[in-house]
């Protein structure tokens, strides 16, 4: 389990970065925490040609309120966000609450925000927030950058809207959600959710349901929103017969496509775990 | 094609510079080159740990960090923590508390709790908890662990404590084990398997030619490059019939009949161009049809073995009640921490084979090697090492070894070989994979009189050295510790196309375990009987002791000498709170929970296989070398032999050394399996040290000149009984008998005895296992909250080893019971191949076990006294979980299968609605 060979390059700006990688062409790929990188390197089922390491690059490592948009830096570790209730500010705890889902504490320490986006792994707890909370995905080339909508950006297993030469730098939450929550199931502590729930909504004066937002991992080659259980809660009251609707209607519109035996217990948890998500969600930030 | 960087390092303080290749992990720049081998590599895919290092004072896994990524930064591993020499207090408190067995995990775990006390001195139980789930242990059940990270975070580690509990510790803990892969030679080629990837075909053609031009490539050989008869020989036997036709050839001539099994090998420069060259070998095939399971239409067992005693018919024609289950054990096994790996160095001018890393049974892989290779015995040494784990599958003569030293002799270079993770989940014994029918006869007052077993035994591919053992072993142990007058057993052996199988930790046992408990369970619940009563009806009793009962196990009958079988389970049954956590279950079903406890009794054996070695030599400095044939896994039998003998010759444990098999300082030996080290290699040690006392005495007697009877031994000296200063040390005892020895009395020079233990009859040891589980019923998974297990171990040498050994053996039970399944796709692609998908449990999966320890069955048959207890933690964990399940979920005997994953429940469940 050694890597295939590979060109190493350190980077110490993205502009450097963006050269690089151009000038390598298709078959190189940026390194942030490695952590999922180089786990596939090792089986042999990445074989980049050539490295660039960004990890260094100090520039991507933010994490920070700018009005009501989070920012966080591609380079962000998991375990900064974990720890960083405080710069992410109010309405982003669920962020925070959610990293420690992540593998380990090692692996947190490593891993990067933006890793993790470009990554792409359908159940990966950044890729359902991002899908949940609206975010915007920064990415930057050569000749500058553009904005893709997490709604946008995963186009389908382990693939997404990036070009091979374009880097992530950012990633930005428009605006703050206090009635969110992720839950998810795994067999093993750390491990990846077999099927994860990010959710998100508001609640108008009389307690209703608005703007809301339900997306599941682990049950399609993408992070999937379920639009049909969204509206079907849009104006409904907060509570839990009008919640376990709309997971039921989930569990029935994703469930479909998916075999017997695996598929029933996946099933079962998008209901049961929707039901919870929706229910911490919104009763709002504990404490 | 490489791509070479100078990076500057600074390693525990030190500053390095290496050139380095780009893909280089850190993790083997700091092994391979700068010769720091104390941080280990357990999976080399992120999942357990065992290479973490710090890197710039954050805990990394160094497996998932290239080495030219860490220029400029500092790095602290292992060999960094103990301050010349001396322990930390992290170190000590691991020692104390048990927090290790094998020590092939350690390093990872003191990395992540030194950045953890750095950054919080006072940390939570909580963050403890986290840290301790971060990395995976294979034989501790992560108790020690805990409790050392708690005593070290609040202050309580002895530091500098002058004796670590065992001998083995301090080297473990400095990064000073020497595991195989921390054997380099001079000059030594790297060995590459090329493996099947088809479950079932004929080989077309092996087209290497591409892998042969590569630069760094010695050779690519096939079998068409072997030795007629490179076959892999039974161990244990012998049996009925001819079993060459399943016996594994070394490398697949004509056909491959499992994905992993050896086609070619790759001899190369570098591990990372053995590997890049595998990739180019180009096997064409043309598949058949795989046999996966032996239910399959048309599937015929290779070998069907029949045992029994009475008449089972005539039982169960008379029987109030025939109760029968259909029940089956999914396919899991050891799964050590350390992969299997071997280095062979063939000195051409002496004829002499080294051999490192076959840690189990050296003096028998020595005997097959020579027959093999064409060599007499004596011209090959195996070394002995420390080893991350054996649990049965490790230092069995795999095609690995046998191809290792044939090509070190062929290319006279040192050749060495290190299984991948990925390998290991393909290529060593998988075990367990067992359904069967058994049906019990049964009274109306719950006496059971007689079994019907009907056992289907899927071995793999292949018979490797185990033979039959596993199939033998679960007719021969199933009916346990209980009264029955008629067994009627049949075991078909089917060879499927997948990993070939043996023994794991209480191999057959858990198996037959599971089915037995299973059935009575259901009788009482078909009777309406409780189902502890009805254990009690049918345990035997002490005045049926001893007990024979005529079906073999590895050629002894079962005779169970000693026991009290109603004692252990009542006494368990009271330290546990039983009866509490019966309560406190059925209380919180009231609230809705699923939560429900269950227990098993089960019979495990130890010993067998007919003697073992000890010697001891007085070294010139007074101290004493005790040599045994038994192996070092893990299992702490160093600290057994000199505790052994520190208790026969009085002296202190600093003072004696140990070195577990080498196959040069004893001439035979039995190895270290079926819990047999501290029966065999205990009793021959302390034979050695009676006879090394006479001997001191005697010696001493002529020096001193006084009557041998008139002088004891203490202190590592010897001295006349009231005189004290007529003394004379072992150091001057061993320097005078050379000269002494010179011409008078005959004896020969030197202080060295060898004594063999020969032939102590298989012992029975026993126990109780109970679990408190939940349900989780929105995901069907099972949660361990409680877990005991009370055992006779007849005489505990080292009662802290002996809970070692049991919780550590429950937390792989358990996994067995939930989390661990080798599973295959229908064309036979398996799909636990990585560490992902393999689920070795977590802290977080594993209850703190607690235990019922009884001292009281003393074995007859040796002069310790002792039961071995290397496998009862494990036995009965299958079916006190199902148990536990079953009333969880208020349906006897509903779980018939393990692992109880949560589609299995689900699907239980979904019948429910
Ligand atoms: C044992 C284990 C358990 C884990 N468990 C979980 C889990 O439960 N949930 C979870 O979400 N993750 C888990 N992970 C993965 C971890 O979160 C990774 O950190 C993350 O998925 C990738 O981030 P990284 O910085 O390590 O990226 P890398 O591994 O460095 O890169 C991943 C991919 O993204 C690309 N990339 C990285 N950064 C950029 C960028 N800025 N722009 C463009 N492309 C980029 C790389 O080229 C590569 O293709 C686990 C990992 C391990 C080893
Ligand atoms: S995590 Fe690195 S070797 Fe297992
Ligand atoms: S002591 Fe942890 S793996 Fe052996």
């Amino acid at each position: 389990m050694k890597p295939a060979p590979f060109a190493y390059h350190r980077v110490h700006s993205v502009e450097a970065a963006l050269e690089r990688l151009h000038e390598l062409g298709e078959e190189a790929k940026p390194i942030a925490g490695g952590q999922s990188l180089a786990p596939l390197m090792a089986f042999r089922l990445a074989r980049p040609t050539a490295l660039v390491d960004i990890s260094r690059l100090a520039e991507l490592a933010h994490l920070a309120r700018v009005g009501d948009e989070l920012r966080v830096g591609a380079l962000t570790r998991h375990a900064t966000v974990e720890s960083g209730a405080a710069q992410c500010g109010e309405g982003f705890e669920v962020l925070s609450r959610s990293a420690r889902f992540i593998g380990h504490g090692p692996i947190r320490r490593r891993g990067t925000f933006g890793g993790s986006l470009a990554h792409g792994d359908p159940s990966a707890e950044w890729c359902l927030l991002a899908l949940a909370l609206d975010a915007v995905v920064i990415a930057r080339d050569r000749a500058g950058e553009r904005a893709i909508d997490a709604g946008d950006f995963f186009t389908g297993y382990f693939s997404t809207a990036l070009a091979p030469d374009e880097l992530l730098v950012e990633v930005r939450f428009p605006r703050p959600r206090p009635h969110s929550s992720l839950k998810e199931f795994s067999r093993r502590r750390g491990d990846f959710a077999l099927v994860g729930v990010a959710v998100a909504l508001d609640l108008d004066r009389a307690g209703r349901c608005e703007d809301v937002r339900i997306a599941f991992g682990g049950v399609d080659d993408v992070p999937v929103r379920v639009a049909a259980a969204e509206r079907l809660l849009e104006g409904e009251p907060a509570e839990a017969d009008a919640f376990r609707a709309a997971a039921e209607l989930c569990g029935a519109e994703l469930g479909r496509g998916l075999g017997d035996e695996d598929g029933r217990l996946k099933r079962r948890l998008m209901v049961e775990l929707s039901v919870e998500a929706l229910g911490e969600a919104s009763a709002g930030v504990p404490g | 094609m490489s791509d070479l960087h100078l990076i500057a390092i600074t390693v525990n303080g030190e500053a390095h510079e290496v050139a380095v290749d780009s893909r280089r992990t850190l993790a083997d720049v700091l092994r391979h080159d700068l010769r720091l081998t104390g941080t280990h590599l357990g999976c080399e895919h992120g999942v357990c740990g065992a290479c973490t290092v710090l890197l710039d004072g954050s805990p990394v896994r160094s497996c998932l960090v290239f080495g030219v990524q860490a220029d400029g930064m500092e790095v602290e591993t292992v060999e960094g923590l103990a301050d010349d020499g001396t322990l930390g207090p992290l170190q000590q408190a691991f020692s104390e508390e048990g927090g290790l067995q094998c020590g092939f995990c350690t390093p990872g775990f003191l990395m992540l709790g030194t950045a953890l006390l750095r950054e919080h001195p006072d940390p939570t139980e909580e963050e403890i908890d986290d840290l301790v789930a971060a990395n995976l242990c294979r034989c501790t059940g992560y108790a020690g662990i805990r409790r050392a990270l708690l005593k070290a975070a609040r202050g309580g580690a002895t530091e500098g404590w002058p004796e670590p509990a065992r001998v083995e510790d301090p080297r473990l803990l400095t990064g000073g084990g020497r595991f195989v892969d921390d054997v380099d030679r001079a000059g030594q080629l790297w060995m590459r398997v090329v493996r099947a990837d088809l479950a079932a075909a004929e080989i077309v053609e092996i087209d290497a030619e591409a892998a042969r031009q590569m630069e760094g490539v010695v050779a690519v050989l096939d079998a068409t490059s072997l030795p007629d008869g490179f076959v892999i020989p039974i161990r244990l036997g012998p049996y009925e019939g001819d079993l060459t036709p399943f016996l594994q050839p070394v490398l697949a001539g004509a056909e491959v009949r499992y994905v992993g099994e050896p086609v070619a090998v790759v001899v190369a420069e570098d591990p990372y161009v053995a590997e890049d060259a595998a990739e180019r070998v180009v096997t064409r095939y043309a598949p058949r049809e795989p046999l996966l399971d032996s239910a399959q239409h048309g599937a015929e067992p290779a070998v069907t073995l029949r045992r029994g005693f009475g008449d089972a018919d005539a039982a169960f024609a008379a029987a109030d009640l025939v109760v029968e289950v259909d029940v089956r054990v999914g396919r899991h096994s050891a799964v050590p921490l350390e992969t299997r790996g071997l280095v062979a160095d063939w000195d051409t001018q002496a004829r002499h084979l080294t051999v490192w890393g076959a840690t189990k049974v050296p003096h028998f892989n020595r005997g097959a090697l020579a027959r093999l290779l064409g060599l007499g015995a004596e011209e090959i040494t195996i070394r002995a090492s420390d080893a991350g784990g054996g649990f049965g599958v490790r230092g069995e003569l795999y095609p690995e070894d046998v191809l290792v030293t044939w090509l070190a002799m062929r290319f006279e270079r040192p050749v060495k070989w290190i299984e991948d993770r990925s390998e290991h989940l393909v290529a060593t014994n998988h075990s367990r994979e067992q359904s069967r029918r058994l049906e019990g006869a049964f009274r109306e007052d719950g006496s059971l009189l007689a079994v019907r077993d009907r056992v289907r035994h899927d071995n793999g591919a292949y018979l490797r050295t185990h033979g039959l053992l596993v199939p033998e072993m679960t007719l021969g142990m199933l009916l346990g510790p209980y009264r029955v007058d008629g067994y009627d057993g049949e075991a078909q052996v089917f060879l499927t196309n997948k990993t070939p199988a043996g023994t794991y930790r209480a191999p057959g046992r858990y198996e037959a375990t599971f089915a037995r408990e299973r059935l009575l369970d259901k009788a009482a619940a078909a009777l309406g009987m409780d189902p502890i009563a009805l254990r009690r009806r049918n345990l035997l009793k002490a005045r049926e002791l001893p007990h024979h009962r005529p079906v073999p196990v590895l050629g002894h009958e079962v005779v169970i000498d000693d026991a009290d079988f109603a004692g252990l389970l009542a006494e368990t049954l009271k330290e546990s709170n039983w009866s509490g956590w019966k309560k406190e279950a059925a209380k919180l079903r009231g609230e809705g929970r699923a939560i429900g406890v269950g227990f098993a009794y089960f019979l495990e054996k130890s010993g067998g296989g007919g003697f073992e070695t000890a010697r001891i030599d007085v070294l010139a400095d007074g101290r004493l070398r005790v040599s045994s044939g038994a192996t070092s896994l893990g299992q702490g039998v160093e600290t057994v032999l000199a505790e052994v003998v520190c208790r026969e010759l009085d002296v202190a444990r600093a003072d004696v050394a140990v070195v577990a098999g080498d196959t040069d300082l004893v001439e035979a030996g039995g190895g270290s399996w079926a819990s047999r080290s501290t029966v065999y290699a205990g009793s021959a040690a302390q034979k050695a040290a009676q006879e090394l006392r006479a001997l001191l005495l005697e010696v001493a007697s002529e020096l001193l000149e006084a009557d041998a009877r008139d002088l004891e031994l203490g202190a590592g000296a010897v001295e006349v009984r009231g005189s004290p200063s007529s003394r004379i040390s072992f150091a001057e005892l061993a320097a005078r008998s050379d000269a002494l020895a010179n011409g008078r009395h005959g004896r020969p020079p030197g202080l060295s005895v060898t004594a063999t233990f020969t032939d102590a009859p298989m012992t029975y040891p026993y126990g109780v296992h109970l679990a408190q589980v939940e349900v989780d019923r929105r995901s069907g998974a099972v949660s361990v909250l409680r877990y005991h297990v009370g055992y006779d171990v007849g005489t505990a040498i080292s009662p802290r080893q002996v809970e070692g050994q049991l919780v550590g053996g429950a937390a792989q039970g358990i996994g067995g019971a939930l989390l661990e399944e080798f599973t295959y796709d229908e064309l036979g692609q398996p799909q636990s191949t990585t560490f992902i998908d393999y689920l070795l449990p977590t802290a977080a999966e594993v209850p703190d076990v607690t235990l019922t320890l009884l001292e009281r069955g003393r074995a007859k048959g040796n002069p310790l006294g002792a039961k071995g207890a290397g496998e009862g933690g494990t036995t009965a964990c299958g079916a006190a979980i199902a148990a536990a399940v079953d009333d969880a979920l208020q349906r006897p005997g509903a779980i018939l299968e393990l692992p109880i994953t949560p589609t299995r429940v689900m699907r239980l469940l979904a019948g429910e609605e």
